[in-house]
Formats: structure tokens, sequence, C-alpha cells
């Protein structure tokens, strides 16, 4: 299976019943296609939306109905459409219980950069800094290492998304969590000893002494 | 309201004028009203728009033709003439984080100074704020944000100037509409009074000063 694969279908076993979930752009979008189709999950799209529902057929996209990427979806019954200043009330608010986002560092106290790297890439922070301002649960999703280096960090580098630290970092890799403010290597992945972890983590990652596989 | 053609109202927004385009990387965006903005060379515009669309789409149309000397907005990462100009110090980019964007021009359009927000605290979107505690929360102080003109796109307008939107197209539209001194819109229908229920009127009349009439 490949990373994104792994990490999408892991990210997914975290969602629950009646749960809102806004899915960032990338790997969390591929979350949706993992929800068992008897889980009842409202998807919001930024841009004013919550029941996204899958892309549309050939010809049948409507240019009024997209992501938050401007990319044609479909809409569920009973979706509802709404203004921008209602869909980051619904995020800010803490009315959001699940948010997925990609991620460029996290570090040792739980605190993610995914917004930009200074003088190479300056995109802008769209809706990221509101949804890990204000989800009641924040998990990232993203590959464990880039060209060889740890994006579980020590201390991010890069500017912070925000000063709330995030739940749950989910990787093909590893699952770590910041339980007690301490990071914690949850889970590995099938066929991931703890020692091929442990070297592409920079961070102090705590190791209990049972650590399940992932389940995926 | 006032129904005019799309020459005459883009003929009264000066060079240099501060504009609000709605429209999410432009889905629910005036295209009509940015083509004529282009036509009529409108230069050293102050945009304040979500996002900058992509080259030859939305407020991107605005940026191909560099009539645009500042940009308010949360996300420029989809349009790469942006980030030319803005590396070229030929457009001055403020980032925003989205809710703030909105919040900002929310408060603009409903007489508030500023809005208290979690957003930003601790990051670099914190400088040059202030940081108030309220019961033990920090905040950042966001100033209200309003314009001189609003371009909005709406799917139905009345004859009076009642606003509906469609789907996804409604997003920052029926806030701009609000905070602007003068209000523009183009309609994908223009129909008869009572044919939106007053149940499903977004935008009221009474804040539309022009409707671009049909062609």
């Amino acid at each position: 299976m490949d990373a994104q694969s792994i990490i999408a279908r892991r990210v997914a076993r975290e969602l629950r019943a009646g749960n809102l979930v806004n899915l960032g752009i990338g790997i969390p979008t591929l979350v949706a296609n993992f929800v068992p189709p008897d889980l009842k999950v409202f998807f919001q799209s930024e841009n004013g939306l919550i029941g996204t529902g899958p892309i549309p057929e050939q010809g049948m996209a409507h240019p009024l109905l997209t992501d938050a990427g401007g990319r044609p979806i479909s809409a569920l019954p009973g979706a509802c459409v709404f203004d921008s200043a209602m869909s980051f009330g619904l995020i800010r608010g803490g009315h959001v219980d699940i948010t997925v986002l990609g991620g460029l560092q996290v570090d040792a106290e739980g605190y993610l950069a995914n917004w930009m790297i200074p003088g190479k890439m300056v995109p802008g922070m769209g809706g990221a800094m509101d949804l890990v301002s204000g989800a009641k649960r924040v998990i990232v999703a993203m590959q464990h290492a880039a060209k060889g280096k740890s994006k579980i960090v020590q201390k991010c580098v890069l500017p912070l998304t925000s000063c709330r630290p995030v739940d749950l970092v989910v990787t093909d890799m590893a699952v770590i969590n910041f339980t007690g403010g301490r990071i914690t290597l949850q889970e590995i992945a099938p066929g991931v000893t703890i020692g091929e972890v442990m070297a592409v983590t920079e961070a102090d990652l705590f190791i209990p002494a049972n650590v399940p596989e992932m389940k995926i | 309201m006032k129904a005019v053609s799309v020459e005459e109202a883009v003929a009264r927004i000066p060079n240099g004028a501060t504009v609000m385009v709605g429209g999410f990387m432009g889905v629910g965006t005036p295209e009509r009203l940015l083509d004529e903005l282009v036509r009529q060379r409108k230069s050293e515009l102050s945009i304040i728009s979500n996002d900058a669309a992509v080259p030859g789409k939305g407020v991107g149309k605005l940026f191909d033709a560099a009539l645009v000397s500042t940009l308010t907005t949360s996300h420029i990462g989809l349009n790469p003439n942006v980030q030319k100009q803005m590396m070229a110090n030929q457009v001055a980019v403020n980032l925003v984080p989205q809710g703030t964007f909105v919040e900002r021009i929310r408060a603009g359009g409903c007489g508030l100074g500023g809005v208290l927000t979690p957003t930003g605290v601790g990051t670099i979107v914190e400088e040059g704020k202030r940081r108030i505690d309220i019961d033990g929360k920090n905040f950042l102080l966001e100033t209200a944000l309003r314009s001189d003109f609003a371009l909005i796109h709406a799917f139905l307008a009345d004859y009076l100037g009642n606003l509906a939107y469609a789907l996804t197209a409604r997003n920052f539209n029926p806030v701009m509409a609000m905070a602007a001194d003068t209000v523009i819109v183009t309609a994908e229908h223009i129909v008869p009074v009572g044919v939106i229920a007053p149940d499903h009127v977004i935008t009221p009349a009474p804040l539309v000063d022009y409707l671009i009439a049909n062609g």
C-alpha cells in the first residue's frame, strides 16, 4: 500500500458517527475515500458547504459547486450551504469536531508549521490558522520524512500555524500523540520497526513499553 | 438601486480605488465587472479578495493586466503571477487568516471597530497587533475592513435588488455587500419582484447601489 493510502486509512478510523469534519488539501482529502459507508459523518468544505459528496461524473460538474481548491464536487442529500462568516464561525467557534491538515513540521510540543517556507513558498495560510485554533480535535496527516529529512522535529523552525498544539499526527510510519504534553509513539505502521521510526524522527519521542501496530 | 450597463458601472470606479471582490477561487466572482476593469484599464487598485484565483480567472485577470498595487487576501498559492509580482515588489500582499479576513469585513459592514480572535496568537500574524487577555484567554485585536466599492456576484437579483446566491458561490459576497460605500452587483438571472421569497433573500435590496442590466 502506498504511503498516502496508509495515512488516509488510519486517519479515517478516527472519525465517529455524527462528527463534523474538515479535510484539508492533499493527503487529508483522501480520508473521505476510506470512511465506512454506514458511518454518517458530515464533511465541511470551508468555502461554504456541509455535506460534500464525491467528484461528479463526467459532464455533471456544476460551476457554482466546488471545493476549497475550486474543483467540482457534489453535495449529498441533506447538504447545506452558507456564507464564509458562518463557515469560519463553525470552525473558530468549536463546532468542527475534527480537522485534518497537512504539515511541513510538527514539533515535540505538538506545534504545527504548515503554511509557509520563508523566502521559498509563501502561498498564504488560507483557513489553516483558524482550523487549528478552533477545531475540537486537530489531526495532522503527512509523510514522516521529506527527502530523508524528519518532519517530526524537536522545535519547529518554520513559522507556526497556531500556538495551540495538535492532538494527533498520522504518518506513513507511525501514529504520534501528545498525551500529558509528551510526544509519544502510539502506533507503528505494518512492517515498520520502532528503530526505523526513531531513525527518521528528530524529536525526542517517548516510546511506551507496548506500541501496537497501526490498524488500517 | 439603479440598473446600469457594465461600462457605466465600472466608469464610476477611479484609479487607486479600494475594491472588494466576492468569490472563492473564482467561484461566485463577478467576471463581467473584472473584464470591464481590465478593458477600461483601471489601475493602482487596492483589492480585497479571499484569494488570487488563478491566471485568467476571477481576480486573477486583474493581476494578468498588472492593475493591482495592494492585495489583502488569505491565499495566493495558486496564482504564480501574483507571487512573481509580490517578489518583484509590484504588488504589496497583506496575508490574513481566512476567518479573520471575513470577520474584519463583517465588522466593517456592521459598524464594529474590529474583532477579537484567538487565530494568529503566538504566530507571525500577531506582529504589530494588540494582544488582549479576556478571562485568561488570549485574543488579537483585528481591525475592521471597509472599501470604496464591493463587486458582488449573485445567482438571482430581483427588480428591487434583493439578492439570492447559489451553492458555494455565496462565500464572501453577502458579507462584502455590507462593507463598501458603493455596491455593484452582477446576477446570473434578473427576476421579477416576488420570485425570490422573503425567506430566501440573503442580501436585502437597500444594500445594492447598482445592478448590471442584461445587455
